[in-house]
């Protein structure tokens, strides 16, 4: 270790690594993993939001997953939370549709609109 | 990307209730099911949870869960880690989980301010790239770029800082007794020989961040002048001495030990030296008799070691609590640590609570925080309705504590104008359903076992005190025998030669003080029924 500077490099990396353990995430998603959500595809889903949140690398996102929320038929059901516990639940998500949820609500802040199905 | 985190506590604790196995378990698991690029488990050190069998931790979500066995971790796997369902009966709520927001704080933890613990339980010891990730080695990047040694002393000083191997002397007047000798070798002594039946918060500081200890002895070392730093350890701590091993090469590999640190020509090494279990080698003269390869015992002070230590060179002896502080003190600032605790006594203490107990284990309060508090609050009280009979500060050397003393404020004033002390840290919480004289000779057995025999009134007295005891507990005891006792304590505590002969009967006093009646009720029964 020379300088200060590549302490902080080191640091910077292991934070991105640590991310998951912090409370400070700006948004939360949940990805809903009832036997419904399961069969409907949720498992693709979910492979596809982690894969684009590392993809951009997005740190404050945290990722969890829930059981079923009694909309069986608009499964797989992907939620996002904001900070100020805005949530929209999007319904019918395919693994194309979570990688523009991740573009353009969790990126950029932009609601994807035509796969809402509820807001709360 | 990982989702989730699951951490799992492996500490000495945790591992004798099978935490390796429920571990291995999981990652057959995660692997069955095809989670592992997308669950990270993470092994880390004490959650501060105890008598509750393995513990594990699964973030984002923050949720503990203990008594976990190998047969529930499929359960958890498949209920919580694929459909974020909460496993209700192993999930561990005391407190409920939104008060815990902060990272790493357990359920129970809101009286609690971590500083020294800020990472257990939360990092993975063994990776010194978590503990980077969390401030680790700034502060000695800052020290050595930008401080000179006195700089960091000062700063040390400022802070107000007492040693909590239980003497409470001001670390940065130590550190500066150190710094103004001139010597071609001074020595850094991390006291680890953690002997104090019922303490064991030095082991898990340095099973849950080994590193924050390095880093200490390190900023000690630039501070006095020292380039060469040695950490004595009990044997027994197996754990701790593997993971300060590891640490200690890691931090060598990232060359935040050995030669030229940060480029500013400060050289620091460090080595782990390995008690053999005996008490009185906690105490410093005897540590470094013992490191030097001679018998373990006590060496006459003055020279005391920081003018004529290791070798005959200046040398530091900092407890384990102790150097965990520094990096902190030295990133953030002393007014940052004075803002903690009371005036006289600023920063946090950890303790460790054992006896009669809901809620034992390790906890970090500010000082000044009252044994209520701790005990009600943190502890959650005593089991089965029992009332409070006493508690032990500090130790089996430690004062006693009565009912009369629970509103008192837990720090170093308070409990010296009542001719207590904090001690080492284990706190004993004693319920009304203990017989004290039986409790007192427990203590006294183990300092007649422990006492090197250099000196007669601790040898001697011990052994003597022993024999009372036994007396007045097999019934064949005297009124008059507590008078002797008391004047057979005074006289140790006045001219014993170290520590351990002047301590061993300060227990026995607290509790002939406060508990007479309990005597001579027992020696008035045993000739009571003698006579009948």
């Amino acid at each position: 270790m020379k300088t200060l500077a590549d302490l902080r490099a080191i640091k910077e990396k292991a934070k991105k690594e640590m991310a998951t353990r912090e409370q400070s995430a700006k948004y939360r998603i949940s990805v809903a993993m009832g036997t419904c959500g399961i069969a409907a595809g949720a498992r693709t889903v979910m492979s596809a939001i982690l894969d684009e949140l590392s993809k951009r690398g997005i740190q404050d996102a945290a990722v969890s997953q829930t059981g079923c929320l009694g909309c069986c038929d608009q499964e797989p059901i992907v939620q996002v939370t904001d900070a100020d516990n805005r949530t929209i639940t999007y319904g019918k998500v395919s693994a194309e549709m979570a990688r523009k949820i991740i573009a353009s609500h969790v990126q950029d802040g932009k609601v994807v609109s035509d796969h809402v199905f509820d807001m709360a | 990307m990982h989702r989730n985190h699951v951490l799992v506590a492996m500490d000495a604790h945790t591992i004798a209730q099978g935490a390796r196995a429920v571990r291995d378990a999981l990652m057959r698991n995660l692997e069955m099911t095809s989670l592992t690029s997308e669950v990270k488990v993470v092994e880390t050190g004490s959650l501060g949870i105890y008598n509750r069998g393995v513990v594990l931790v699964i973030f984002p979500e923050n949720v503990y869960y203990v008594g976990v066995k190998v047969e529930d971790v499929a359960e958890i796997v498949s209920e919580h880690l694929i459909k974020g369902r909460v496993v209700e009966r192993l999930h561990y709520t005391d407190v409920p989980v939104e008060k815990a927001a902060e990272m790493g704080a357990a359920p129970r933890f809101g009286k609690q301010q971590r500083v020294v613990l800020k990472n257990a339980g939360i990092i993975d010891p063994e990776s010194i790239e978590e503990y980077i990730a969390r401030d680790g080695y700034e502060a000695l990047g800052k020290a050595l770029t930008e401080m000179k040694p006195q700089d960091v002393i000062e700063v040390v000083k400022k802070s107000g800082i007492q040693g909590r191997g239980g003497a409470f002397f001001p670390t940065g007047l130590k550190w500066s007794f150190a710094a103004a000798e001139e010597a071609k070798q001074k020595y850094i002594i991390c006291n680890a020989d953690e002997g104090e039946p019922g303490t064991f918060k030095d082991r898990l500081i340095l099973e849950g961040d080994p590193h924050c200890v390095i880093e200490g002895m390190a900023l000690a070392g630039y501070a006095v002048g020292a380039d060469m730093g040695f950490i004595y350890i009990r044997g027994e701590y197996r754990m701790s001495i593997d993971r300060l091993n590891r640490a200690i090469q890691r931090a060598k590999e990232n060359g935040l030990l050995g030669e030229n640190l940060f480029d500013s020509g400060f050289n620091f090494n460090i080595e782990v030296r390995e008690g053999a279990g005996a008490y009185i080698c906690g105490e410093e003269t005897a540590l470094i008799e013992s490191i030097e390869g001679k018998r373990g015992e006590p060496r006459d002070k003055p020279p005391f070691p920081p003018s004529v230590g290791l070798w005959g060179m200046p040398t530091i002896v900092n407890n384990v609590e102790t150097l965990a502080n520094v990096p902190q003190i030295i990133l953030k600032g002393a007014d940052w640590y004075k803002s903690m605790g009371t005036e006289k006594s600023p920063g946090t203490k950890v303790f460790t609570m054992v006896g009669n107990i809901n809620n034992p284990g390790l906890i970090e309060v500010p000082m000044g925080t009252t044994l209520r508090e701790i005990i009600y609050d943190i502890g959650q009280g005593i089991p089965e309705g029992k009332g409070f009979k006493l508690a032990q500060m500090g130790g089996t050397t430690g004062g006693i504590l009565t009912g009369a003393h629970l509103d008192l404020p837990m720090s170093v004033e308070a409990l010296r104008e009542i001719g207590s002390g904090l001690g080492s840290g284990a706190l004993l919480v004693v319920d009304d359903s203990q017989d004290v004289v039986e409790l007192v000779e427990n203590f006294v057995e183990f300092f007649n076992h422990e006492s090197c025999g250099k000196c007669t009134l601790c040898r001697e007295g011990n052994g003597r005190l022993l024999e009372l005891l036994q007396r007045i507990n097999s019934g064949k005891g005297h009124v008059a025998d507590l008078n002797l006792m008391e004047e057979l304590a005074v006289t140790m505590m006045k001219g014993a030669f170290c520590g351990l002969g002047q301590a061993a009967p300060v227990p026995i006093l607290g509790c002939l003080k406060y508990f007479r009646d309990d005597f001579v009720r027992k020696i008035e029964a045993a000739e009571m029924a003698a006579a009948a």
